[in-house]
């Protein structure tokens, strides 16, 4: 028997930073998705193609996406499913709402310790934090090795992974054995493109949320189709103890959030008094544009 | 108990910048906590690094020595520095941000379920009024951090775990070794005891690692220098400027040329592309050959005697006047204005 696996790929929903309008941050210092467009994120998109491509290398391997998001990111596991994934399940639950790193990062482990992978793989860090802690963390609850700033997946041979990691200066090679948390840095191999047959097959693909908000579903029974439902998981289907969850299990709290947007673009003429100076510098550090 | 501990990077037996600059800032939050400064340092034949972590303020060196652990490695790191402080409980860790402490400092918190921030730009003490349940801490760390791609400036708190972790980038801190060092203790950890064959099983099979280069682009501040700086020595009030502030320095084409600047500064059409947070520049005319290699710069302040030079007109912040008067000033300001 050859050999094949199962790999989850973690995929995050993302606002799109490189367009963020004023209503980006409700009051209570969390972000307001709903008012900013959601894209795949980029280095996710990485950590998919390395998936694909083991599953490529190794037939029979099967390429599963686990989302966490309010029920549009679904969109996530259609556009996986798009370009070669085989499933995927959304994570969704209000419970979940307000989550710091460490509180995604125990859902995302509960559910992955019902997935039972071989191989997970996510992108290094998601641009709307650019924390990159969420994989490690995922790592240390599962209790597996981990291999962050993958750049490559070379081999596997003896049971055990080659991977090579792109730091800041230079490169390593890596031999881990299975079950392993990968987390893909952006110098990796971009995304495939979505595939024609699987655009077909899947662009039905749908969860019960999406299908019960269909006001149309009366004239598409489609959602009958096993390999078109998308599985939306909550705590009770994860399991886990609630006060791990959202905002209740985050350490971290937003204390403040200031918008530091240097939009004015009129010239301020200083002098080289004393004064002057001794005030830009003020407003340097207060603006926390210097250290 | 209960003080703050910087986690040492070290690579070929040198200590990385990021934790000298981290021991700096930790040195002044434990002068305003009333608390004792102290390092973490694992690797292999580390220990005569000891000295230069005292000169930095450290009290007390906690140190990991093994020939296992002459390179990073996840597994065995994370236990050592999870057993650590689960014994000594410090307040606050910090960590630099790099593929190490990136890597290292979230599994930690994992496992001590202490909340971390990634990648902040400033750290302060203050304190901090839950507004639903209205309890005050005292004496928080304010994690200061960019989010949203830069578009806003997020200050978070870890009101009830500990440590309060926090990673923090290189070269947005200032460095300063103490004035009169003073020898601390040294805590030898165990290593033998600490690990496992299991925190074994990652290995690294080939590693090459180049010597640091000058990266002007991914500094985010810059400190840049022209023609008009006049000779080599005044442009060394320039490297004095960025050396207080954390930042690069740069220079136009015209000062490379005069000899002023080493090729790799070189911003503009013919050198490199920069849009650092702030964009210092001094001397420099604002050809379009230059700016195009700098106008996208959140933030740039421009330091020139001719009050018609084209690079006023761009400038967020024109300062009219002599650097050699101007630079000084502003190191000065800055010294007696930051913590």
């Amino acid at each position: 028997m050859t050999k094949t696996f199962k790999i989850v790929v973690l995929a995050k929903q993302v606002p799109d930073t490189r367009n963020v309008g004023k209503n980006a941050m409700k009051e209570d210092g969390t972000v307001n998705r709903a008012a900013l467009p959601a894209i795949f994120n980029p280095e996710d998109m990485n950590a998919l193609e390395q998936a694909l491509r083991l599953k490529d290398r190794f037939p029979g391997s099967e390429v599963l996406l686990l989302t966490m998001g309010p029920s549009r990111a679904a969109e996530i596991i259609r556009e996986g499913l798009f370009r070669g994934a085989d499933g995927g399940v959304l994570l969704t639950d209000r419970k979940f709402a307000g989550a710091d790193t460490l509180a995604t990062s125990y859902a995302l482990s509960m559910a992955l310790r019902k997935m039972q992978p071989d191989i997970i793989i996510a992108g290094r860090q998601a641009i709307d934090g650019d924390t990159a802690q969420v994989g490690p963390q995922v790592a240390e609850k599962l209790n597996i090795p981990q291999v962050t700033y993958a750049e490559n997946i070379i081999s596997f041979e003896n049971e055990k992974l080659t991977i090579k990691r792109r730091l800041e200066r230079g490169i390593e090679l890596i031999k881990t054995p299975i079950p392993v948390l990968i987390t893909v840095h952006a110098t990796a191999a971009p995304c495939r493109p979505r595939n024609a047959k699987q655009l077909m097959k899947y662009k039905h693909a749908r969860t019960l949320t999406e299908e019960q908000d269909n006001e149309h579903n009366s004239y598409l029974p489609i959602f009958s189709l096993d390999s078109l439902k998308i599985p939306e998981w909550g705590v009770t289907d994860v399991g886990g103890d609630e006060i791990n969850y959202g905002l209740s299990g985050s350490p971290t709290k937003v204390k403040k959030i200031e918008n530091i947007v240097f939009q004015a673009k009129e010239s301020k003429k200083l002098t080289s008094g004393d004064e002057d100076i001794n005030s830009l510098i003020k407003e340097l550090i207060s603006s926390h544009t210097i250290g | 108990m209960n003080n703050i501990i910087v986690y040492i990077e070290s690579e070929n037996g040198k200590i990385s910048d990021v934790s000298l600059e981290l021991l700096t800032k930790a040195r002044s939050l434990a002068k305003e906590l009333s608390c004792s400064l102290e390092a973490l340092l694992i690797g292999h034949n580390v220990t005569i690094l000891q000295d230069e972590l005292f000169s930095f303020g450290a009290k007390k060196i906690h140190i990991a020595d093994d020939p296992r652990l002459v390179n990073y490695l996840t597994l065995p790191y994370s236990a050592i520095t999870i057993s650590l402080f689960k014994n000594e409980k410090p307040q606050i860790a910090l960590f630099g941000a790099t593929s190490v402490g990136r890597d290292l400092a979230p599994r930690v918190s994992s496992a001590l379920k202490s909340g971390l921030t990634a990648d902040c730009t400033s750290l302060e003490i203050g304190d901090h009024t839950d507004t639903k349940t209205g309890k005050t801490y005292k004496n928080l760390l304010y994690q200061i951090r960019p989010a949203f791609g830069g578009n806003i400036i997020a200050t978070i708190v870890n009101p009830e775990c500990r440590p309060q972790m926090a990673t923090v980038r290189e070269g947005v801190m200032k460095k300063e070794v103490l004035d009169s060092p003073v020898k601390g203790e040294i805590n030898t950890l165990d290593a033998k005891s600490i690990l496992n064959d299991t925190d074994f099983v990652v290995e690294i099979i080939e590693r090459q690692i180049e010597e640091k280069k000058i990266d002007i682009k991914g500094s985010p501040i810059i400190v840049a220098g022209g023609f008009g700086v006049g000779s080599k020595e005044n442009f060394q009030l320039i490297f004095d400027l960025a050396h207080v502030l954390g930042a690069e320095v740069g220079a136009s084409r015209a000062a490379i040329d005069a000899g002023f600047a080493d090729h790799a500064r070189q911003i503009g059409q013919t050198g490199v592309t920069v849009r650092p947070k702030l964009f210092i520049s001094i001397g420099i005319s604002g050809q379009i050959q230059h700016t195009a290699g700098m106008d996208q710069s959140s933030m740039i302040i421009s330091i020139n005697n001719d009050p018609n030079a084209p690079i006023h007109q761009i400038a967020d912040y024109a300062i009219v006047g002599d650097l050699n008067e101007v630079l000084p000033k502003m190191i000065k300001s800055y010294k007696k204005n930051s913590k």
